[in-house]
């Protein structure tokens, strides 16, 4: 039998606190396989109904963006205002948009 | 040449310390893969490793009771209670893990003794009484310092305690209403109440650790806003608040020397054992050795369960891949 | 009061109680974090089915949840004897779990139907509760059976030892014919084959036979349990016992 790994794998849990909100990080734990990752999500992250969908991802399966290029990565969207609603004015009496 | 290089990268060393510090004090949290001095990295690990194992470790004291709760409402109560500082434990290795401190190994270094835990769990839960002590106290003082980290300038860390402070709330309410059933019961039911309050008062008091004169660390940590306030203050706050609630119970806080300060707008008390305190911390307490023992016990016999979870696993993965 | 229901919900009722107590005995003491916080989950569940039915109990007969679930005699528990049996390593709780699970399953999808509100009502809950359960142990008994050699063998040794005890999941007798008869209780015979189904199911996955023996033990129906519920209930009831009328 080949060499059993010794420690069972890190997992990123993500969960959907409720319908129409997107997934949130909510920490991580240990599970030896994806089946088990989402079961140990469920007990130990929504014991108390927090979420009603759960996402799992081995944690060396998240690649990450470099902090210290933190200016060139994000930096540049901070000045397209337009992308942004309060850019454009609306005339009062339409009320929210 | 050589010395050029070595001058060179020591300026930006501390370049970069005055920029972490600066974010510091602006309230700026730091995130894992952020840069940060190795001693806060360091620190944090050891701080939040040996908070997590309190957790862990805490459990066993309660869990002593689980199967011997005078009630069904009690028994879940508490089985929901310990299950939630296993959780608390995972949170925090979690937080660990971020700063590549691998949970095994963490927990290895607990098993053999070169990580501390809180010295409050090495006392025994001789009467149901104790556990509503605990809850009363133990995770009222628990609390009190982890209010405080919510704050605190690592993200993961701060986080975990957001979450852990809100599962928290249950945990002193449930305690108090114990000790509070005891003490408006029998003789017999408040005897149990006032003994367990005097065994496990000066312990919670120890929780907070040294007094500030000899907790030479404090003052780094305060400044990285690892620790936001003082071993005293926090301990002050907690005994002010405390103070009260065993009034309400109707039980005596076993400290001849406690008594309101007007000036000070808090409770002076007595002193601490301090010599018990180190010695507990050094492996002499009551339970020690059968705490660490029971932890090891539950890894060794896992082995096989672990391994097994893998192989399977493996077994399937390979499958898989075949097909 | 009707008698054939007391009986009939207090069986229902032990069985969850004492594996409940089992269940929480490993509180702390689990293989990793994660499975000592399922573990538990799966005790709160099923000490939260047997509060519902202690308090149903209660009000048959006059008493306290408590009361009954800590003050009677060995000989009037009627639990099956599989759920207290001793928890030994994990694979005998986890197979002890899984053959309750299998069982409480299809049972309490067909109490759902019951014409007995309290108890259909604690069915509908219960499903959800135990589908899960029974994923969970489902689970952990084909990685074990199809894990290492060890695992193996150790699931092996389990299934010696708790076979003959899951053919009194099963039993019937006159108070089951009688509550049938009204609408209240469940047909065992037709859970039967569902449970028979699902541990060949399994057990193909996990690479277990099923044991050629087939002489099953009962009696834990009638109040005959084996030595080990005892033990377990000295401790349940201690306080109970040594302080009595008191409140909590
Ligand atoms: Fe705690
Ligand atoms: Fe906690
Ligand atoms: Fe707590």
């Amino acid at each position: 039998m080949s060499e059993i790994k010794k420690e069972w794998p890190l997992w990123e849990v993500f969960i959907r606190s409720k319908q129409g909100l997107s997934h949130k990080h909510v920490g991580s734990l240990r599970a030896a396989d994806a089946k088990m990752a989402i079961e140990n999500a469920r007990d130990v992250y929504t014991r108390r109904s927090e979420g009603i969908s759960i996402w799992v991802v081995e944690s060396v399966n998240v690649h990450a963006s470099n902090p210290t290029e933190q200016g060139p990565m994000f930096e540049p969207s901070d000045d397209k205002v337009y992308r942004h609603p309060t850019f454009y004015e609306v005339p009062e009496g339409v009320g929210h948009m | 040449m050589f010395n050029f290089v070595a001058m060179q990268v020591e300026n930006d060393v501390k370049q970069m310390e005055e920029q972490f510090q600066a974010k510091i004090d602006a309230d700026i949290r730091i995130e894992p893969r952020d840069w940060m001095p190795e001693k806060y990295r360091k620190t944090l690990i050891r701080q939040m490793s040996q908070h997590a194992h309190s957790e862990v470790v805490g459990m066993l004291p309660e869990a002593n009771w689980i199967t011997r709760a005078p009630s069904l409402r009690r028994k879940v109560a508490l089985l929901a209670k310990v299950q939630d500082e296993a959780g608390h434990g995972l949170y925090l290795y979690s937080a660990c893990e971020t700063l590549g401190a691998d949970r095994e190994e963490t927990i290895d270094d607990l098993h053999s003794g070169k990580a501390k835990y809180s010295s409050i769990f090495n006392y025994p839960t001789i009467t149901w009484a104790d556990i509503g002590a605990i809850g009363w106290l133990v995770d009222g003082a628990a609390i009190v310092n982890q209010v405080a980290l919510q704050k605190t300038s690592y993200g993961p860390y701060a986080r975990a305690m957001v979450k852990i402070c809100k599962e928290e709330s249950f945990h002193q309410r449930q305690g108090y209403e114990i000790i509070t059933v005891l003490a408006n019961g029998t003789p017999a039911q408040k005897a149990m109440a006032q003994d367990a309050l005097n065994r496990w008062w000066w312990p919670s008091l120890m929780m907070f650790g040294p007094t500030d004169a000899d907790s030479p660390n404090t003052q780094q940590s305060m400044a990285w806003r690892i620790k936001r306030h003082t071993n005293d203050e926090l301990r002050q706050m907690f005994i002010d608040a405390t103070v009260k609630q065993a009034e309400v119970a109707g039980l005596t806080i076993p400290d001849k020397d406690l008594k309101w300060n007007e000036e000070r707008g808090h409770y002076d008390f007595g002193e601490i054992d301090w010599e018990e305190f180190y010695n507990v911390i050094k492996g002499n307490g009551p339970c020690n050795k059968q705490r660490i023992e029971a932890r090891r016990k539950a890894k060794e016999e896992g082995m096989w369960v672990r391994e097994a979870a893998m192989a399977y696993a493996e077994k399937q993965k390979s499958k898989v891949k075949a097909a | 009061m009707n008698k054939e229901l007391y009986e009939y919900v207090l069986r229902m009722g032990d069985d969850s109680l004492i594996l409940g107590q089992r269940l929480g005995e490993w509180c702390g003491h689990g293989p990793i974090l994660e499975e000592d916080i399922a573990l538990t989950n799966v005790a709160l569940d099923i000490l939260g089915q047997a509060r519902i039915l202690m308090d149903y109990a209660g009000k048959l007969t006059n008493k306290k949840e408590d009361e009954v679930a800590f003050l009677r005699e060995e000989w009037d528990y009627k639990n099956v004897l599989l759920v207290e049996q001793p928890n030994g390593d994990f694979a005998k709780t986890i197979l002890r779990q899984f053959f309750f699970d299998a069982f409480r399953l299809p049972f309490f999808k067909e109490l759902q139907n019951s014409k007995d509100e309290t108890l259909s009502g604690l069915a509908l809950k219960a499903v959800k509760e135990t589908t899960y359960h029974l994923q969970h142990s489902s689970n952990w008994v084909i990685r074990l059976g199809d894990g290492t050699d060890e695992s193996h063998q150790r699931l092996k040794t389990a299934l010696e030892e708790l076979w003959m005890f899951t053919g009194e999941l099963f039993y019937a007798d006159e108070v089951d014919t009688k509550l049938v008869n009204e609408g209240i209780a469940v047909d065992l015979n037709k859970i039967k084959p569902i449970w028979d189904a699902k541990v060949s199911e399994v057990f193909a996955q996990a690479k277990l036979q099923i044991p050629e023996e087939s002489w099953m033990q009962k009696g834990g129906r009638k109040g005959k349990h084996t030595e080990h519920l005892g033990f377990l209930l000295s401790e349940m009831q201690y306080m109970q016992r040594a302080y009595p009328g008191c409140e909590w």
